[in-house]
């Protein structure tokens, strides 16, 4: 159990970490000065977030690894966030598309772990919901801005949406570590989360007049730390400065 | 000094320290100091909470404590971070508010009315937010998130200033 719950707060925290790092990307080169404030705004509670469930995983493991360790020393293919996170920013439609579909499923898994009979996991939630509830409003209102407002808005909108599809349904499927611990009450059972996000979804879309994509999801393989190309350059850029000049600080 | 009395004049003194990012909230305005023991040998256990979870002025706030009690005499301080019960603006003092205003930051909605309200998608408005300068409600939210992680960008359509907004939460 203890292994599995290393395991669970790790790929919550590596979840975070990761779409924490390509959020900041934007620092300089958003759309407008509010725009770039936001992004990386968000980016801090979720870097916030991962310090927490990181330094937590690193605890209970009890091999005397901390949060630096764990993000800045572990290999890619230790890392188990979802594909989704680590996908690129792309244009600003398919940032606010990644954007919409965590923030709604990170609003329903931290609702749902205020619960956990895991005090740490539910005190991290009980505090990261409140921040996450700002940032899937924000994803919120730019769906509404770009899909109801150009031509040219809502079909890079519209594009994002589709393109980053195929790696939603990831975040909904369950392997064995989180069907044992959500057996247990700590873990949200991820199939719970759907209703709630399906529903948010729907809603939004219709109102930014846009459809709801209809491809196929992809089978995840992020929880088992296989990624996509783009893995590799993210954690280049997240690794390079600590493993350069190990334990170097501000 | 007894530890009681040492317990007393240490939560003080760490209470004084003023919030890095927002200079005229001291942490016990802002109610992110929630516990100071003192023991017996004079050693300080201090309990703060962040306001957001990647809010950056922690470590500040954690060595602003250490030096100000170590300045006073006491012994080892030792900071803990807690996360539950999760801070929350009602938390902030009336003091707090009023400080926060006369700085030209309007502060969180009023306690009892804390947390971010859900985006209800046909009616939703932001919450009207009274200009901290000319006190008109007639402002505009320009983005929710601003010059730090606990404030919102605004501008006043009466007096036209642009002003920051300490979030509800």
């Amino acid at each position: 159990m203890t292994a599995d719950l290393v395991a669970y707060a790790q790929r919550l925290g590596d979840d975070a970490l990761v779409l924490a790092q390509r959020l900041g990307e934007w620092s300089s080169r958003a759309p407008e000065l509010e725009e770039d404030v936001a992004l990386t705004n968000i980016g801090l509670d979720l870097l916030g977030q991962a310090r927490a469930l990181l330094s937590y995983a690193g605890e209970v493991e009890g091999a005397g690894r901390d949060e630096d360790d764990l993000a800045y020393l572990r290999e890619e293919r230790e890392f188990t966030n979802c594909l989704l996170v680590e996908q690129p920013n792309d244009d600003f439609g398919a940032t606010i598309a990644r954007q919409l579909y965590f923030s709604t499923y990170q609003l329903e898994l931290y609702q749902a772990l205020r619960g956990s009979a895991d005090q740490t996991l539910a005190a991290v939630a009980a505090k990261a919901a409140k921040e996450v509830a700002y940032h899937r409003d924000h994803a919120t209102m730019w769906t509404l801005r770009l899909g109801d407002g150009t031509e040219e808005s809502h079909a890079r909108m519209r594009d994002g949406l589709e393109r980053l599809w195929p790696y939603a349904g990831e975040l909904f499927e369950a392997d064995e570590v989180v069907q044992r611990l959500a057996a247990a009450g700590t873990a949200a059972d991820p199939a719970s989360l759907r209703d709630g996000w399906d529903r948010h979804l729907d809603a939004t879309l219709a109102e930014a007049t846009l459809a709801r994509p209809d491809g196929r999801w992809l089978p995840g393989t992020g929880r088992r730390g296989v990624h996509s190309e783009h893995m590799g350059y993210l954690l280049a850029e997240l690794q390079y400065l600590h493993r350069l000049h190990p334990g170097a600080r501000w | 000094m007894s530890a009681g009395v040492a317990t007393e004049t240490a939560r003080g003194l760490a209470g004084q320290v003023a919030d890095p990012e927002i200079p005229v909230l001291t942490i016990e305005d802002l109610g992110i100091l929630r516990d100071v023991v003192v023991d017996d040998d004079g050693n300080v256990e201090v309990t703060v909470t962040p306001t957001y979870s990647g809010c950056p002025a922690v470590d500040v706030i954690r060595d602003e404590v250490t030096r100000t009690l170590r300045e006073h005499g006491y012994g080892e301080v030792r900071v803990r971070t807690v996360l539950a019960p999760a801070w929350t603006t009602d938390w902030m003092s009336t003091e707090g508010r009023a400080k926060l205003a006369a700085y030209g930051i309007a502060p969180p909605g009023q306690p009892g009315r804390a947390g971010p309200v859900p985006v209800q998608l046909t009616t939703w408005r932001p919450e009207p937010v009274a200009c901290p300068r000319c006190g008109s409600a007639d402002t505009r939210e320009v983005s929710r998130f601003g010059s730090t992680a606990c404030k919102s960008h605004h501008t006043c359509r009466a007096c036209l200033e642009p002003f920051d907004h300490f979030k509800t939460l």
